[in-house]
């Protein structure tokens, strides 16, 4: 699968953009501020129906305008398809492929699957759990649509029942049936989006560590470890255990939107030991098994962008990561650099086919 | 939009209307000037109407239907079965099943269906006068006919658990594909379920 044409109209900084692209390797090159990274998020957007960056989809466009419009030509098994994205204030977006328009977002969802590395990927480290269950959720929701639903599912009956909890608290009486028949609801999703994560950990650990180890050879020694309330104690059974607490907290304490991934380098917690180098080998290899996995469950593979991603790394590990994803295993690759030079002669060694963009007051020509 | 008004009879008319739903202060307006080119009878006959809807309607004290004396006139009805009861969210729903013409049994109005975030609990429908009159007996069925939505099955599911021991038999409606159907065009849970739930083959039916 790749993207041969994109073209942008209002998105961001750009006014209007038309890209030929490479079936490999495509660089943008340019000062801060001048939209490399805008670039990589329309593609996001086009596969995912969102910005990888802000989720308001009405401040993409660019400032003063009304409408912004993304469009791009995918090549897949062969076959053209035009993907098209527009976003109006005051409006819904509206996604059409080959001109017809989605019934619903989800639908599209999975088509054209790809994997952001970007240095936002930080907060996967040093944020709260929500970020790494998001992360979860992202990677699964792209090739299973069973566990998408659940998870619209299961949010939805988590907020019935917060809000029920929070009017036992106020006028409403308790009522013992109520509360229950949540519980019983919700294990439902909750069991079969517990297994999907669990199941899908296990198989990610050791490609992860196999990329980590390309990437740095001295060999530390990187853990990741799926944690959820459900592995102990059966989700129904947890749910009537807190009952009480939940009633004093107002809000649901345990389920699997308390789960989290445990990070660990050398045996020690990722966030307080690695240094911002290790940080950045981690992440990326955790991106690099994520593009692994889902080229196994859709056996096309993910368009990858890579955002700004060598920015803390030393030229060896620099030159180790394109030298793996330059390898026929991957597909097309989007870059974002600010140092022409220092791609160009990496790229060079490569032997592979690359394009290089240069990007200077919102005009985009290729070098 | 806010306009001068001449008269402040019009004004308070048009504030009346415009709080009906789907209406706003354009099409009360609208609206108001038509009333007034009527002549005066039917104008009289307008207003009268509306007010009796605050004096003269009630609700049927077993089903809580919509009507004009103590009992609606399903409720009314000797030839019904009183035995079955079909649970419904509004008393539009009761005008649907009605005019299907299939079925025969009485009904229950909960008046909305359980979703907190709405501000809507258990205690805020009709479920203490259900149970009241299950207790009376002679109940064999309950038919859960509301929305299949996920709020819907919420409140199934509750009304299940609330009253499953006072019932012999709790149904609910089939889902499935629905007549004139293509395949290609139902949605992947429901085809899903039609498979699991198939039912046996019957002539002409």
């Amino acid at each position: 699968m790749n993207l041969e044409t994109l073209s942008l109209v209002n998105f961001k900084n750009f006014s209007q953009v038309e890209l030929e692209l490479s079936p490999r390797i495509n660089c943008f090159v340019g000062d801060n501020g001048v939209g490399k990274t805008n670039i990589l998020d329309a593609i996001h957007y086009l596969c995912l129906c969102k910005s990888y960056f802000n989720p308001i989809d009405t401040q993409n466009i660019t400032h003063d305008e009304e409408f912004s419009v993304i469009q791009g030509e995918f090549l897949l098994d062969g076959i053209k398809n035009e993907i098209y994205c527009s976003i109006q204030r005051n409006k819904n977006k509206v996604f059409k492929r080959n001109k017809k328009e989605y019934d619903r977002l989800a639908h599209h969802i999975g088509l054209l699957p790809v994997v952001m590395i970007s240095p936002e990927d930080s907060v996967l480290i040093t944020e709260g759990s929500d970020e790494r269950r998001k992360f979860l959720n992202s990677v699964i929701s792209q090739y299973d649509k069973v566990y998408l639903d659940d998870n619209i599912a299961y949010n939805k009956l988590l907020a019935q029942r917060n809000k029920f909890l929070k009017n036992i608290q106020g006028s409403w009486h308790y009522d013992r049936d109520m509360l229950e028949v949540y519980n019983e609801k919700l294990v439902v999703p909750g069991k079969r989006i517990h297994h999907t994560r669990t199941v899908f950990t296990k198989k990610l650990v050791p490609i992860f560590r196999s990329y980590y180890n390309k990437i740095a050879p001295d060999m530390e020694a990187v853990d990741l470890k799926y944690h959820s309330q459900l592995e102990q104690v059966d989700f129904l059974e947890l749910l009537v255990q807190s009952v009480e607490k939940d009633i004093i907290m107002q809000y649901t304490t345990t389920g699997i939107h308390k789960d989290d991934i445990i990070l660990k380098l050398n045996g020690h917690h990722m966030k307080k030991t690695a240094s911002q180098g290790q940080q950045k080998t981690f992440l990326v290899s955790l991106k690099l098994a994520q593009f692994d996995f889902i080229r196994e469950m859709n056996k096309v593979r993910p368009i990858l962008l890579l955002d700004d991603v060598f920015d803390k790394f030393d030229e060896s590990r620099v030159r180790q990561i394109i030298k793996i994803v330059t390898d026929s295993h991957f597909g097309q690759i989007f870059i974002t650099h600010t140092d022409e030079q220092k791609m160009r002669s990496i790229l060079d060694d490569m032997n592979t086919e690359f394009k290089i963009f240069n990007i200077a007051h919102k005009d985009i020509t290729s070098i | 939009m806010y306009f001068t008004y001449s008269s402040k009879q019009l004004e308070d008319a048009v504030r009346e209307f415009s709080k009906l739903p789907g209406i706003g202060t354009k099409t009360a307006l609208r609206l108001v000037l038509h009333l007034l080119k009527e002549n005066r009878e039917s104008l009289d006959h307008f207003g009268n109407t509306i007010l009796r809807l605050g004096t003269h309607i009630r609700y049927c004290k077993d089903c809580m239907n919509i009507c004009d004396d103590e009992l609606c006139p399903v409720c009314a009805d000797k030839r019904r079965d009183h035995s079955i009861i079909c649970i419904v969210e509004n008393v539009k729903d009761v005008m649907i099943i009605e005019n299907t013409r299939q079925y025969r049994g009485v009904y229950h109005v909960l008046g909305g269906i359980i979703s907190p975030m709405d501000g809507i609990g258990p205690a805020d429908l009709n479920i203490d006068s259900l149970e009241a009159r299950i207790k009376r007996g002679n109940i064999r069925e309950l038919i859960l006919a509301l929305s299949a939505t996920m709020e819907g099955d919420t409140t199934n599911y509750y009304l299940y658990r609330r009253l499953s021991k006072s019932i012999p038999v709790i149904s609910t409606l089939a889902r499935g594909v629905s007549i004139g159907d293509e395949l290609e065009f139902i949605d992947e849970v429901t085809l899903g379920r039609s498979i699991l739930n198939r039912v046996p083959f019957e002539m002409n039916k």
